[in-house]
This record gives structure tokens, sequence and C-alpha cells, in this order.
């Protein structure tokens, strides 16, 4: 599957697959459609902290702990390895660092958001054909 | 009359779980694996939430509100307002629940955290992301617990390691091998399996991210 082997999922998503049946065939969908509905908030949070004067580190952290648990719930491997890379530099308390690094988390969480979107359309349209 | 604090199954030898985390993907996803491995489930979101469900908040009542026995709670471990942790400690400080088996969910592998857990009593610490081969091993291991009545095999093992110790080691009465030691709760970990992942977690703090509770493989 072309987005494992590029890196944007690793083998959690995989087992999501594999938990999907006749009973319930859009069991990965919704589960990322979930995940996306559910970040948008910590992803705002996450914003607003990073706004703050002087930043919060630690609700930082806290944020952060939360969105990361997330995608590596979905297999979203390329954002996980990002937070992890995030997490360092508020522990460090770096807050350039941090910033940088937030823009570079969003862009490849909506870069999986639209590659998960095609291959979903893929999907249906194999199913449906 | 210790009926309601037994955890036993019912006739249909379906798990009921009872499951914590505060993530709502997560929820679903450990939804999905334990429906997938034949379990029924019923998921919250916080640890008083669960204490709710079972009863502990206060209130009467010990069989969960829709009248299901809770055979496994699985938990997650950081959660706002009540941790997994402090879920556990409720639980096991409870006379009606306390043998239900508990397992704690963590996306971060700290060994501290780990034995902290065990301590209080939990069946096994998973390291998330959960996978379907944890979940199956778990009800597996709970499967065999309950029917092999283990409880005894590991009350005899407990106590020939309590009297092989020296007697300064743990507690501070003296020793004297006729005297009834103060025995572990039974519900404590009624399985035979745990004192294993115990003692793996003490032999090899570097190795495995998860306690393996079953030497089943």
């Amino acid at each position: 599957m072309i987005l494992l082997k590029a890196g944007y999922l690793d083998e959690q998503f995989i087992q999501l697959e594999e938990l999907q049946d006749e009973a319930n065939p859009s069991f990965v969908q919704e589960i990322v459609t979930l995940f996306y509905t559910d970040s948008a908030r910590l992803v705002q949070n996450i914003e607003q902290a990073l706004n703050g004067r002087p930043i919060d580190f630690s609700k930082l952290d806290d944020y952060m702990h939360q969105f990361k648990g997330s995608c590596s719930s979905i297999g979203a491997k390329k954002v996980t390895n990002e937070c992890s890379v995030f997490r360092e530099y508020c522990n460090a308390e770096n807050a350039e660092g941090c910033i940088r690094t937030f823009q570079q988390i969003k862009q490849e969480y909506a870069t999986l958001r639209r590659k998960l979107e095609a291959y979903f359309q893929i999907l249906r349209q194999a199913a449906g054909a | 009359m210790a009926v309601a604090g037994e955890v036993l199954l019912s006739g249909s030898q379906e798990l009921h779980v009872l499951a914590v985390d505060d993530s709502h993907v997560d929820r679903k996803v450990i939804e999905k694996l334990l429906r997938i491995s034949s379990c029924k489930v019923t998921a919250v979101e916080s640890g008083s939430r669960a204490l709710q469900f079972l009863g502990l908040d206060g209130e009467e009542g010990s069989l969960g509100f829709n009248g299901l026995k809770v055979n496994l709670i699985i938990t997650d471990y950081s959660m706002p307002g009540m941790t997994g942790y402090e879920l556990l400690r409720k639980i096991k400080q409870s006379s009606a629940f306390r043998e239900i088996p508990v397992v704690i969910m963590s996306s971060e592998n700290i060994l501290t955290r780990i034995d902290r857990c065990l301590e209080e009593g939990a069946e096994e610490f998973l390291v998330k992301p959960v996978k379907l081969s944890d979940v199956k091993r778990l009800k597996d291991c709970i499967m065999r617990g309950e029917t092999e009545e283990n409880r005894g095999r590991r009350f005899y093992k407990r106590k020939f390691e309590d009297d092989s110790s020296p007697p300064s080691s743990e507690s501070s009465t003296p020793s004297s091998p006729s005297s009834p030691l103060p025995l572990p709760p039974l519900s404590a970990a009624p399985f035979a399996c745990d004192l294993v992942a115990t003692s793996e977690i003490l032999s090899s703090p570097h190795s495995s991210k998860r306690a393996k509770l079953c030497n089943s493989d």
C-alpha cells in the first residue's frame, strides 16, 4: 500500500483495516473522520497555546501528548514523528522550535488527510465498480 | 456471600469488558478490538464514569446499571481528572470489585509507571497502540484464569515464596513460620500468569515494551 511505503502510515493503519468486516465496512474511514474531527480541537488549542505570552509549555505538552496519541492510534506515522520532535522542543522550552515544528505538523496532517481522502475514494470506486 | 465480588463468567462465556479512555478515537478502536474478540463492551470516557457504571460512586448496587457483570476493566493511564492508576487503586480498594482484573494502557513506555501499576494490582500494562493480538492474548489469559482455578495455585506459590524469603525483607514482624502470614488478597491478581510478568519486568528492565502476562505463546 503506497501510503505505507511512502511512510505516511504505519502498521497500525493496517491493523485497523484488518478490523474492518462486512458488518462494518467503513470502519477505517469512520475512525479517520473521527480523528480529524476530534483533533481539530486539539490543533486549535495548541495554536492558541503557542500564541500565549509567555508560552505555557506544560499545557502545550499536555495537548500535544493527546494529539500524538490520536495520531499514533490511526497509524499516522509522519505526523506522530513530528509530534515527538515537538515534544522535545517543548521539554526544552524552545518556543521557536515548537512553532517551526508545529508548522511542519500541520502540513503533514493536511497532506495525510488529502491522501486518505483520495485513498477512500479509490476504495469506494473499486467497491462500486 | 461473596458472589458479588467474584469474577464469574456467565453461561455464554462472553467477557464483559469496561473500557475507559478519554480519547474518542482510542475508545472506538478498543471497542472494535474487543467486539471482534467476542467480548461485550461498555466504553466510557473517564474514571469517574467508570466508577459510576460500577456503582462505586457512593451509590448502592454493584452490577452496573444494565445488570451485566464486568469481567475485565481496561483503562488508559493518562486521563484528565482521574488517571488510570487512580481508577485502578479505587477498584482494588473496593471489596466488591477488587477481583476484577484491571489492565492499563499507555502510549508511554515508562518502567516506573509499569511497576507502579503492576504493584497496585494491575493484571497487565499494554503500550499503545493496542493491537488485536494484545486483546486476544488478554482474553485467553482471563478465560484460562477463570476456568483453571489458578487462584488455588497462585495462592500456594505466593505463600511458598513468602516462606522462603528472609524475614527482614518485607514485613517487620518477627519470622515465625508457624504464624499465619498476612495473606495477599486472592483478588489482587487471581491468575498464575501475573507473577511471571512481575519477575520478567524486574529482571529485564530494558526489554519488552509490555508486561508479558501469559507465557502462552
